[in-house]
């Protein structure tokens, strides 16, 4: 009997200890980025790629007010509402004080510096395939930007979604380290994927989810409802988006449809910082989604 | 048993069929036109968005007369293709959505933006490629402007 209650007691520390190993919020360490230098010029070509300032800059800003990285933007979702922090380079406001190694902690693990987990609003489970070589450039370009003193407001998060360590068993569960497209890949298509997958996270809004608001691998770009609205957001595999690839890349740079319709929604923010990329990047784009495996019925 | 649901499956598609006129033909007069006008202006910026896309040989008076059209339509008076209740929420068939009722000075002054567009246009589409295309990314940039906050996706 007594024997028995230890042994359930043992197992109950070890699960918590387990859960506790689980949950924890991974870090990058100063050693990890060692002899990493980065260019600012380059940086801003990872800047537009990874689309930073779609969510992080005012909504609906163009041109030089798309470098002001105040915050403010509201993302609803099933979970509560999301609003988008202050990341600009104010030492208060936003994320001035933080070195290198606290900036690829945040985009590679989803851990800030004070050690929580972000909610994956923010696609650190993307910019977890990116090369770091990109980040160190983006860094080196995030020094020259404006500094915007705006306050982060809160996100509007109920229980049990407020629980930030939860985010750890969700962590568990979809942060994959691995591309969502394999295979024999061309070098046009892999730097496709790499655009897409790593930084430009189209798929956030372009997969399905499911109950626990996981992107659902088996249904890659296949189209899903709008994450925050009525609506729906196009599937991009090849049997459903028809479009030739120069009309893909024609539409990420003026966005435009072949029938010169024009992009709504969040797109065009995408548009937007597409626009910014050579036009090989959007070519590669193009030959990545021809790749994509077929969405089917 | 069969038989009989699979007359039943007939009977259903053939309704379906059939109220698929009548849904088009309840979408109101007032969308219609708005759509229309909608298209007329795709059709359009097509004309010297082919040309700035390299698709289609730059056509001085093709590219003139496109841009002509878009001015016009940008004067057309709005007050009659929006009436209150014509949002996606309150009817099918249009993406239209509620904000805009809720924002109309915005959607005005992005209309006018439009205009504006249409206009500085105008002056360049018949002079040459590379001005026509860069006003061609400006009038884009105005339809992006209102579908990113007004339009529901697909």
């Amino acid at each position: 009997m007594r024997s028995s209650l230890i042994y359930l007691l043992v197992f109950c520390l070890a699960g918590f200890a387990g859960a506790v190993l689980l949950t924890r919020p991974g870090v990058v360490s100063d050693s990890a980025l060692e002899g990493l230098v980065g260019d600012p010029v380059a940086g801003e070509q990872v800047f537009w790629a990874a689309g930073c300032a779609s969510c992080h800059a005012a909504e609906g800003a163009t041109g030089e007010d798309r470098l002001v990285l105040a915050g403010g933007q509201r993302f609803a979702s099933d979970f509560g509402v999301f609003v988008a922090p202050n990341i600009s380079t104010h030492p208060e406001a936003g994320i001035g004080n933080w070195d290198f190694a606290d900036f690829v902690t945040a985009l590679q693990e989803g851990t800030s510096p004070d050690g929580r987990h972000y909610y994956p609003a923010f696609p650190y489970t993307a910019y977890r395939l990116a090369e770091r070589q990109d980040l160190a450039d983006l860094w080196a370009f995030w020094q020259g930007l404006p500094a915007s003193d705006a306050p982060s407001a809160a996100h509007e998060v109920g229980f049990p979604f407020s629980i930030r360590r939860a985010v750890g068993f969700w962590n568990f569960l979809y942060m994959d380290d691995a591309f969502a497209v394999t295979g024999e890949l061309d070098a046009a298509e892999a730097r496709g994927r790499y655009l897409v997958e790593a930084l430009a996270h189209c798929a956030e809004c372009h997969t399905p989810r499911d109950a626990l608001g996981g992107l659902d691998r088996s249904a890659w770009m296949a189209g899903a409802p709008n994450p925050s609205g009525s609506g729906t957001i196009p599937a991009l595999t090849p049997d459903r988006l028809t479009w030739s690839e120069g009309e893909i890349a024609a539409y990420l740079n003026d966005g435009f449809t072949p029938d010169f319709d024009s992009a709504g929604g969040h797109m065009v923010s995408v548009i937007r910082n597409m626009a910014m990329l050579p036009e090989a990047d959007r070519m590669a784009i193009a030959a990545y989604l021809k790749a994509l495996p077929p969405a089917g019925e | 048993m069969t038989a009989r649901s699979t007359l039943l499956k007939i009977a259903l598609v053939a309704t379906t069929i059939a109220a698929l006129p009548a849904l088009a033909q309840d979408v109101p007069a007032a969308v219609q036109a708005r759509q229309g006008q909608f298209q007329i202006m795709a059709l359009n910026i097509g004309v010297v968005g082919n040309m700035a896309r390299g698709n289609v040989d730059y056509d001085a008076e093709a590219a003139q007369a496109a841009a002509d059209n878009l001015v016009a339509i940008s004067m057309l008076d709005q007050q009659f293709h929006w009436p209150e209740g014509t949002d996606n929420m309150a009817i099918d068939g249009t993406r239209a959505m509620p904000a805009i009722w809720e924002n109309l000075p915005d959607v005005i002054a992005k209309w006018d933006a439009f205009g504006a567009a249409a206009q500085g246009l105008a002056e360049v589409a018949g002079t040459g490629l590379e001005p026509m295309r860069a006003a061609v990314g400006a009038v884009g940039g105005t339809c992006g402007a209102c579908h990113d906050a007004y339009r529901q996706p697909m």
